[in-house]
């Protein structure tokens, strides 16, 4: 068990630069996520952890050594890959306990900490199967096993999930969770989908262009995005975001959309956003749920526009909406029972209590 | 991985679906067609040399029907394999043949992992360039291998030539270029992950090598292994050139140069001499066929 710090580290491979310079401090214990799109630099970063690519610049260490130049056998790391990268002629048995017998551990010991994990895992009538002979899950759970039997500083995760279909790919998330609950070693997880981020981490690492854009809890993320980013990538439709001017109009603070259309500030807002005002052009950030049907009796920081629905996407619990504001297209998420039709008018209700202004010029959010 | 290509559809009862159907007939009927003509071209001259083989000479020279044995005869057969010097030039035939597969496997499955693994400056340069050298046909290399031999055995006074060993040196440079070729390809493609996965496993290069991408490329080292043995068995030309003793002729070179005395060609025990010495390639590949295909196809398809 150990923590990682990761200290300005730069990835350059020949002029192309992976990773610009990024600090992480993991604690020990921590389920961490990095998240992000391709080529976000990511796996990069968890590569340069394993020790599998040099380090062009700046430090990594691992519980409390710093690793640059230690080989990936001598970090006391585990990974598991994408694509499990289980040993095709050896039992599972013989794939868990490859590390061990390697390092020459005692026979009783070996057999031991391969029932243990085994066991953890489910998979002990699997162990004398050859790979092939496994449905992926299985694959997956064994290359788990084998990362868990070596009891690693770190386990590090490399989009372990991406090649299992979307079913199996929710109950190996929750087998994840259930596994660092019991095992609690240190992880470094990375993945492309904010899903498995936001439910699997102690704390998510957004990276974007070689960048941390933000490192913070997934509610953080949720509710506190720092920049645009991060505020678009993180929650499922994604953040709307529209164009609009903040204002003062009659001595209120408002947000003016169109002509036709000015959402006032909720006044407990207005404080923190009043310096904002005239500065031109800013987005509003809305997410799909804080964009509803309007009730008979709004809430104070509720306010009620008319919307003409593109389309709508029934989800049996919900409904999706989409329909334009200045060009853009909005998501919003209705009671299904609220009759939402396409082509049809529906009154909407923007909740600006949970809403986020973003400087356009900057991504940052104010 | 499956070498063959038709889909083993049952025909169609009723032509319902007309033109794809006749479509396929046409085609199984015109491969048949080649195929057929192939077999007939390739198993023409070994049927024609085990006839011959059975055949005293004065039947050979009789004008007779040539593809009939009307007073067959095993005395060719019993004389070859009764006389000391056939079974001389079988030993060494055999004897270097496997040390040049033992060497070449030693030399080319290292080099090929390294050349396709350990990423390191010039390694893609240096696997074109062992290549390239399999370019380079024997009847180029042998005059300058001579000469440097030649110069060898002036400088150190080891004599090189005429010694059944030197052509454990030579057959390498045919078979290790192409060996480490076919490697280089099978090896390419095995997952990086499962290298990697072994590397934080705790193994060394080594024990990589040995104990993940070894038995993950069987197929592929037998491959490898097959042509380096049917290279090493057939080789004319090296023996003819650097060995001249009957004691130290290989099998090719020796019935040639002891069969045939002036212009008194021994058709019967040539043939014979001959159809026993295609025996061992054959036997290797009725057994090990399937590996073969599946070793020179990998990396062409993914899976």
């Amino acid at each position: 068990m150990a923590e990682v710090h990761i200290r300005k580290v730069v990835k350059k491979y020949d002029e192309v630069l992976a990773v610009r310079g990024i600090d992480l401090d993991i604690r020990d214990h921590e389920f961490v996520v990095l998240v992000g799109p391709s080529g976000c630099g990511k796996t990069t970063t968890l590569r340069m952890i394993a020790g599998l690519e040099d380090i062009t610049d700046g430090e990594i260490a691992i519980g409390g050594d710093v690793v640059n130049d230690v080989p990936p056998k001598d970090r006391d790391i585990a990974m598991v890959f994408q694509n499990y990268a289980l040993y095709p002629h050896m039992t599972v048995h013989e794939n868990m306990s490859f590390g061990l017998r390697l390092k020459k551990f005692p026979k009783d010991e070996i057999n031991r900490r391969v029932d243990e994990a085994a066991r953890i895992l489910d998979i002990k009538e699997l162990l004398d199967r050859k790979p092939k002979q496994l449905s992926g899950g299985q694959r997956q759970r064994v290359a788990m096993g084998r990362a868990i039997v070596r009891n690693p500083k770190v386990f590090l995760f490399d989009e372990p999930l991406s090649n299992l279909d979307a079913k199996l790919r929710v109950q190996m998330r929750i087998e994840i969770k259930k596994v660092h609950q019991k095992v609690r070693t240190t992880t470094v997880y990375v993945t492309h989908d904010q899903v498995e981020a936001m439910t699997l981490a102690d704390r998510v690492v957004v990276m974007n262009n070689g960048v941390i854009e933000q490192v913070g809890t997934p509610n953080d993320l949720y509710h506190h995005p720092k920049t645009r980013f991060v505020a678009g990538f993180i929650g499922s439709p994604a953040m709307n975001f529209i164009p609009c001017k903040l204002q003062d109009e009659a001595g209120e603070l408002k947000l003016r959309i169109n002509d036709g259309l000015a959402l006032p500030v909720p006044p407990a807002r207005a404080g923190k956003y009043v310096q904002h005002k005239g500065n031109g052009s800013v987005l509003l950030g809305l997410r799909p749920e804080h964009l509803t049907e309007a009730r008979a009796q709004l809430d104070p920081g509720v306010v009620a526009f008319d919307a003409n629905l593109d389309v709508t996407e029934p989800m049996g619990m919900e409904t999706l909406v989409y329909f334009p504001i200045n060009g853009e297209t909005v998501c919003g998420r209705v009671n299904p029972a609220a009759g939402a039709k396409e082509g049809a008018p529906l009154k909407m209700a923007a909740d600006l209590n949970n809403m986020h202004l973003i400087d356009p010029k900057s991504g940052l959010v104010l | 991985m499956t070498a063959t290509a038709t889909p083993s559809v049952p025909a169609a009862t009723k032509p319902r679906y007309g033109s794809m159907s006749r479509d396929r007939r046409w085609a199984m009927r015109w491969s048949y067609f080649f195929l057929i003509l192939f077999v007939i071209f390739f198993l023409t001259p070994p049927i024609y040399m085990l006839i011959t083989s059975l055949k005293t000479s004065q039947e050979i020279s009789a004008i007779t029907n040539p593809w009939w044995v009307f007073d067959p005869t095993l005395s060719n057969y019993k004389e070859l394999l009764g006389s000391g010097t056939f079974l001389t030039f079988f030993r060494n035939s055999a004897v270097v043949s496997v040390s040049v597969v033992i060497i070449t496997m030693l030399i080319s499955v290292p080099a090929a992992f390294a050349l396709s693994r350990m990423r390191f400056w010039g390694s893609a340069t240096l696997a074109t360039g062992v290549f390239l050298t399999y370019l380079i046909p024997e009847t180029l290399l042998f005059i300058p291998l001579f000469k440097m031999m030649a110069v060898f055995n002036e400088l150190t006074g080891i004599e090189l030539i005429n010694r059944w060993w030197v052509l454990l040196i030579l057959y390498p440079t045919l078979t290790v270029p192409f060996c480490t070729w076919i490697m280089i390809g099978y090896f390419a493609s095995i997952p990086k992950e499962l290298d990697e996965a072994a590397l934080i496993d705790g193994a060394t290069w080594t024990q990589t090598l040995l104990k993940i991408f070894i038995p993950v490329a069987l197929p592929g080292l037998i491959a490898a292994t097959i042509f380096a043995f049917t290279v090493s068995w057939a080789q004319f030309l090296y023996p003819l050139a650097f060995t001249t003793s009957e004691s130290q002729l290989v099998l090719p070179v020796g019935i040639i140069t002891t069969l045939i005395k002036g212009d008194v060609f021994n058709w019967g025990q040539i043939m014979t001499g001959a159809l026993l010495g295609a025996a061992p390639p054959l036997i290797i590949y009725a057994f090990l066929m399937d590996y073969y295909i599946a070793g020179l196809t990998a990396g062409a398809t993914k899976g």
